[in-house]
């Protein structure tokens, strides 16, 4: 089964079934059901780049979503992902690698400071990801700078600067490779939340579950 | 494709909330127009995105943004019952407050009361923060979008009761949900590829 004819996602993990009074409420909004699930193709079974090459392998993007739903608490949504990371064969010390930044990074969002001026009283102080010096051969530059990356977007956005671009650009991603990491990251912001306040509004507790 | 940052040294980013209209400086080169093929083209959905730094950076992955575009314009603009318009730009102003997205705040505000009309309670909203009291119905909305913008995510079966309370029923508690959570997607996209700009 490719992912494009993956029955709808976030019906799959917020557990919604067909005649389910949320597949109803979903089917009045068709085009946002329809295309939430269409970026999640874009995103994790892309089609060939319109300009140059992706260097942005599927076991990055997969690796990238275990470590966001796990930055999140969502044990079962990071178990979704790291199935793709299995299909496509990544070794599990990659897996358990990723798992273990996610366990270490997790914090409570979102903090980090404003342009200094009036809004400077709401800063709030929050950590800067840093991956694990053990872990740092195995993950390999491009993924360890993905990873400090996505820790900032999830977690403490307002603190991005230009150089948090250069820092990626410095581990080899390119700007369209840039472009489609932020995506990545900013969309599983809101399919993760879509689906677990979808369970809480079918009357399942949101409970959060640790990585 | 030039992979390098691009620097806005002699820009002084806004450092305050506000409902007037702002632009935004790409830190890496978006694609130029002349680069378009149809295929961008389809990805940027409206035409005139042709003229937005934002749109046009985005267009290196056309993909994910014709997608994101799409369900973008049915969560905001689909008119089919739910949550009335003014309400779903709340929310997404809300979040934007939340996260401290200035530049998105400035859009979905200036919406919210646009629809509404209530724009000194947008305003306060913006001054105050997200725990400002506006009335019942929209703090209702407020405190769920701040629940679900949270990390881990907080909102939970007591703000679905909350909306409820007051009058929300399940198509437009789901609007809710659904204008919140994209904002988290938007937010993370202005805060970390750009920098908002007064217009000169």
């Amino acid at each position: 089964m490719t992912l494009s004819t993956f029955p709808d996602l976030i019906d799959h993990l917020a557990g919604i079934e067909p005649g389910d009074a949320l597949d109803g409420i979903r089917a009045n909004r068709p085009q946002a059901r329809l295309h939430a699930q269409q970026s999640y193709v874009a995103l994790f079974d892309p089609a060939p780049p319109a300009g140059d090459a992706s260097q942005f392998a599927g076991a990055e993007r997969f690796a990238l979503a275990v470590f966001v739903a796990g930055l999140h608490g969502q044990a079962d949504i990071a178990a979704f992902y790291a199935q793709g990371l299995s299909r496509l064969d990544a070794p599990g010390s990659l897996l358990e690698a990723v798992a273990a930044e996610a366990a270490e990074g997790a914090a409570r969002g979102p903090y980090g400071r404003h342009p200094a001026g009036p809004l400077s009283v709401e800063d709030l102080p929050g950590p800067v990801h840093a991956v694990a010096q053990e872990r740092r051969a195995l993950l390999g530059a491009r993924l360890s700078a993905a990873l400090v990356h996505a820790h900032l977007l999830v977690l403490h956005p307002r603190d991005a600067k230009a150089a948090d671009l250069q820092a990626l650009l410095d581990a080899g991603w390119s700007t369209a490779d840039i472009v489609t990491l932020s995506q990545l990251v900013a969309f599983l912001s809101f399919q993760i939340r879509v689906v677990v306040s979808l369970r809480a509004l079918a009357g399942r507790s949101a409970t959060i579950t640790s990585a | 494709m030039s992979n390098q940052i691009l620097s806005h040294s002699d820009n002084v980013p806004p450092n305050a909330f506000t409902q007037a209209e702002l632009d935004w400086l790409p830190w890496l080169e978006p694609l130029p127009e002349a680069e378009l093929t149809d295929r961008h083209r389809a990805g940027l959905v409206d035409a005139s995105r042709a003229k937005s730094a934002y749109f046009m950076l985005l267009a290196r992955d056309p993909d994910i943004l014709g997608a994101r575009t799409r369900t973008d314009k049915d969560i905001f603009y689909n008119p089919d019952a739910g949550l009335p318009r003014a309400e779903r730009e709340l929310s997404a102003a809300a979040t934007s407050r939340y996260n401290g997205c200035i530049y998105c705040a400035s859009v979905h505000a200036r919406f919210a009361s646009h629809f509404s009309p209530r724009s000194a309670d947008i305003q306060r909203l913006l001054d105050e923060g997200v725990g400002a009291k506006l009335d019942p119905r929209w703090d209702a909305i407020v405190a769920a979008s701040v629940a679900l913008s949270s990390t881990p995510v907080v909102f939970g079966t007591a703000h679905v009761d909350a909306l409820r309370a007051v009058g929300l029923d399940e198509l437009a508690i789901s609007d809710v949900i659904h204008g919140a959570a994209f904002f988290n997607w938007a937010n993370r996209l202005m805060l970390s590829l750009g920098e908002p700009c007064v217009p000169r």
